[in-house]
């Protein structure tokens, strides 16, 4: 029962006026997992989404539910129910009626109409709120109202497109928790969309990355932040250093102009390859115990840790460390075998610079309202 | 702060002043006359002759509301069938609708005498295939017809502009939560594009239930209507200004009264409401 599919895409391509928006891809969600689509404006994640709710016919490729083939299947149809990046809660109608619309329509009895709105009601913790009018509630109770109206219709696979961008930080932190928590609850499968990687790591079983219309690893948090498949992967998660190197054999690469034992293996002899090095994986030791030397250039003291750059040999490291340190400072650095993954050459490789200008984590985050459809 | 109350209060002089003397004084002068008789006494003699008048009443509001519930009938799905449309075929097909309003109402009027009169545009084209002629002209079909056709614009603009507010997103939602289209229809999208009806409704509603020239001319004079009736008093001379004031005061009143309901019908929602 817990890896049936409840849904398969299959081979999906999708164009919008000529431009390709998602380019042959596949996943098989499982019954009952919290899965998230992780990727920039753009990346094709939403129309995935839409795609599974019906709003999106795809030019080729299949969609299943339950093993059977839902292509052409109107949204009204189908069992599954979405969550609204803006919620989309309808203005005419207060909180109660909006968590009973979609019984309504399916002409539930009135008793157990009421109950069913109700016990919704208590699970978003909106009991008392029934009579109010939706644009008098905050942006954290519309949102338990959209989860409420959704959930109420017991859907298999519930959808959620960015439900969390609108909200400030703090509630959107308890937000997570608790949509988490709901899912746990019920059972029901998450499909999640997010830009926000932090997001996508702390909430979810698996997390699918995409960009350019293609899915570019899929895996559980850890597989993806620990072992990303290419550049792309490894920079849009979390912060890396990307690097241009050279598996000289099995367990031994070379980077920076020296030689690092690591744990990877499998490539060619003397094949070019990317490696990463997460911040928090570099030590900061002694010059005369490090592997590498660099020079100070930048500190930012952020509270847990600080994030220095450190410049070695024209590429620019970032170290995250509790040992504070000062500009212009000479440092050794000492990295770990575990710390050091290698990854073959994509697409993407030399696209992600060193951090000599380091702003495109903002540029993430100022994007939501661009999202394709 | 208190400057610039001050200031508005300035820049809103002008507006006052042209109400006083546009809107508040004629609506006086009419209440006056309505109340008086033609040397100028007081007396309510007027509101008797009323019962002369009745007919003229009933068959204003009749041919009032016929022609509002067509209009509306056309109005609706032709504003729901335009937004379904791309950006450019919308404003296109509103232009096409505002552009009578450019002509004169009177040209306008006219125009349809000449395309149904017995010997007419519609008629030639009918004998000359070999076929009977219609009556057309001076019938009670010609004056809806007239009413619908120069006061279809004041119903499809509200009611499209209300159309094309709704948010996308709740229409996905309706979808979402398992509504056909005609659920759609009823539940979601007639509810919100309801601030937009009643503006229609109130903006066709009250200029043909006091309109006149219409039913002259494309009634064939058989049909008085009310806004006749005025028209007639005033034309034949001062000593009628009060019955015809009284007529007009009656009018406003039975207007306010039936404006008053249909705002009923969207109590807070008062966003698009012109009146």
């Amino acid at each position: 029962m817990k890896n049936e599919n409840i849904v398969s895409l299959k081979n999906i391509s999708v164009a919008f006026d000529g431009e390709t928006v998602l380019d042959d891809i596949s996943i098989d969600i499982h019954n009952g997992e919290f899965i998230t689509l992780l990727g920039p404006s753009g990346c094709g994640k939403t129309t995935t989404l839409r795609i599974i709710a019906g709003f999106v016919e795809p030019q080729n490729g299949d969609v299943f539910f339950d093993d059977n083939k839902i292509n052409g299947v109107p949204a009204h149809k189908r069992q599954v129910n979405t969550i609204f990046q803006r919620y989309a809660l309808f203005p005419h109608l207060n909180v109660y009626e909006n968590v009973a619309f979609g019984l309504r329509i399916k002409k539930t009895p009135e008793a157990e109409l009421d109950a069913k709105v109700k016990d919704m009601l208590r699970l978003v913790n909106l009991t008392g709120l029934e009579k109010r009018k939706i644009d008098t509630l905050s942006g954290g109770q519309q949102q338990r109202v959209a989860i409420a109206r959704a959930i109420a219709n017991n859907p298999k696979v519930l959808l959620l497109d960015e439900p969390l961008a609108a909200l400030d930080l703090k509630l959107r932190k308890d937000m997570q928790t608790e949509l988490k928590k709901i899912q746990q609850q019920l059972g029901i499968t998450f499909i999640f969309v997010t830009h926000d990687q932090e997001e996508a790591l702390s909430m979810s079983d698996r997390v699918v990355v995409m960009d350019n219309g293609k899915i570019q690893q899929i895996g559980t948090p850890k597989d993806i932040y620990n072992e990303p498949k290419n550049a792309f992967v490894a920079d849009f998660i979390g912060e890396s250093n990307i690097l241009d190197g050279v598996m000289l054999c099995d367990r031994l690469a070379e980077f920076s102009g020296k030689k690092f034992e690591c744990l990877d293996g499998g490539f060619e002899k003397n094949e070019p390859v990317d490696v990463v090095v997460r911040p928090e994986d570099v030590d900061i030791v002694p010059l005369e115990k490090g592997m590498l030397e660099g020079v100070v250039t930048s500190i930012t003291f952020l509270g847990v840790h600080y994030e220095i750059i450190v410049d070695i040999g024209g590429f620019k490291w970032m170290i995250q460390t509790t040992d504070e340190q000062f500009v212009g400072d000479r440092v050794g650095l000492y990295i770990e075998p575990d710390a050091i993954h290698i990854m073959k050459k994509s697409e993407y490789s030399g696209k992600y610079g060193d951090y000599s200008s380091y702003s495109e984590e903002i540029d993430h985050l100022s994007d939501v309202e661009e999202e394709e459809n | 702060m208190k400057n610039s109350a001050l200031g508005r209060r300035i820049i809103a002089c002008p507006y006052y002043v042209w109400a006083a003397i546009f809107i508040i004084v004629p609506l006086i002068m009419i209440v006056y006359y309505s109340v008086t008789n033609p040397s100028g006494n007081i007396t309510l003699d007027n509101f008797l002759l009323l019962k002369k008048y009745g007919k003229a009443f009933l068959l204003s509001i009749t041919y009032a509301l016929i022609s509002t519930i067509v209009t509306f009938f056309i109005a609706y799905p032709l504003s729901y069938a335009m937004t379904k449309l791309k950006m450019s075929s919308q404003r296109l097909i509103l232009m096409m609708v505002i552009f009578p309003m450019w002509m004169n109402f009177l040209i306008r009027t006219y125009s349809w005498i000449s395309i149904l009169a017995n010997t007419g545009i519609i008629n030639s084209f009918l004998v000359s295939l070999g076929l009977e002629p219609l009556k057309l002209i001076n019938t009670p079909g010609a004056i809806i017809l007239g009413m619908v056709y120069d006061f279809l614009p004041y119903m499809v603009l509200p009611i499209y502009t209300a159309m094309s507010k709704i948010d996308r997103s709740l229409l996905e939602a309706s979808d979402d939560l398992g509504c056909n289209g005609w659920q759609k229809l009823k539940k979601v999208i007639f509810p919100l594009t309801l601030p937009g009806v009643v503006s229609g409704i109130t903006m066709v509603f009250v200029p043909s239930v006091s309109t006149f020239y219409i039913s002259q001319k494309l009634g064939g004079n058989k049909t008085m209507l009310i806004g006749d009736a005025i028209e007639y008093l005033f034309n034949i001379g001062p000593d009628h200004y009060n019955v015809a004031s009284t007529l007009s005061l009656v009018l406003m009143v039975l207007i306010l009264i039936s404006m008053a309901i249909m705002n009923r019908f969207t109590d807070e929602t008062d966003e698009g409401v012109i009146i």
